[in-house]
């Protein structure tokens, strides 16, 4: 590695890799944290290889530094706390029967561009509504796609939570999309 | 099987795979019930949304790193190599 490659690929590639991170991690100074700490750890590294073009040798890298943030947020939330009821209670989508209380509605993502963007839009926000815990585990299944099995590693929590609080988190979305986009 | 339960498996069927069991009596419960059909519905629309969020975002040239932080960055590897 040379000064000038690494120059060059800060050039080319520092802005698709500060993208890639900030849809992930939705933080400006998190994202550009996890881009410069790419960068160095390919100045220190010598295993870039000729058959992979540098800008997925960098997401690759970068990928485990989104991880690394996402566990140190998730680890900053008490143990305690990742499973308490609070933020979803499912009780709030069915009654004592196991019926719907608001049954789902007819709808789809819109194809229509502008649609579509007012669409991910109400997405977006409904997303951000979600507490922090929820959100973050959301991020790494959803939005990341990291690996279930790696997440438990990762968060050191047992498969059956992980499956109750991505249910929760996609249950509080799906909601609040349909109320936020039929609504609209 | 109710709607609760048949909602937290469509959910967890994306997270893991379901026995034959299981898939038979959600497969029995939405063929009956349109309400958790269409909630199976939503979650598969809701990753389709997101990768296309994903995408818009990685590709949408406007959104830039501040040329401050880039500087920052070249500042910092000059001092990792000799």
């Amino acid at each position: 590695m040379t000064t000038a490659n690494i120059h060059d690929w800060l050039n080319e590639h520092s802005d698709y890799l500060y993208r890639f991170a900030l849809v992930r991690l939705r933080d400006p100074h998190q994202a550009e944290d996890v881009v410069q700490e790419t960068f160095i750890a390919a100045i220190k590294s010598s295993s870039f290889a000729d058959q992979s073009t540098p800008r997925t040798w960098l997401t690759g890298i970068l990928k485990h530094k989104i991880i690394d943030v996402m566990r140190k947020s998730m680890r900053e939330i008490a143990a305690s706390d990742l499973m308490n009821d609070e933020d979803g209670n499912m009780d709030d989508f069915f009654d004592d029967t196991g019926h719907w209380l608001d049954t789902p509605q007819t709808w789809e993502m819109p194809d229509n561009a502008l649609e579509q963007k007012q669409f991910l839009g109400v997405l977006q926000n409904c997303m951000d509504k979600l507490p922090t815990k929820l959100a973050t585990l959301f991020l790494m299944r959803d939005v990341h796609e990291t690996d279930n099995e790696e997440i438990c590693k990762e968060l050191n929590i047992t498969t059956t939570n992980a499956w109750v609080m991505l249910y929760r988190a996609r249950m509080g979305i799906r909601k609040c999309l349909e109320i936020n986009w039929i609504g609209a | 099987m109710d709607c609760k339960q048949a909602s937290q498996l469509i959910s967890q069927s994306l997270d893991r795979r379901l026995s034959l069991r299981e898939r038979l009596r959600l497969h029995y419960h939405t063929f009956i019930c349109e309400a958790c059909k269409r909630f199976g519905q939503h979650l598969h629309t809701l990753r389709v949304a997101i990768k296309r969020m994903n995408e818009n975002v990685e590709n949408d040239t406007n959104v830039t790193m501040p040329s401050e932080t880039k500087a920052r960055i070249a500042k910092s590897i000059e001092s990792f190599v000799d």
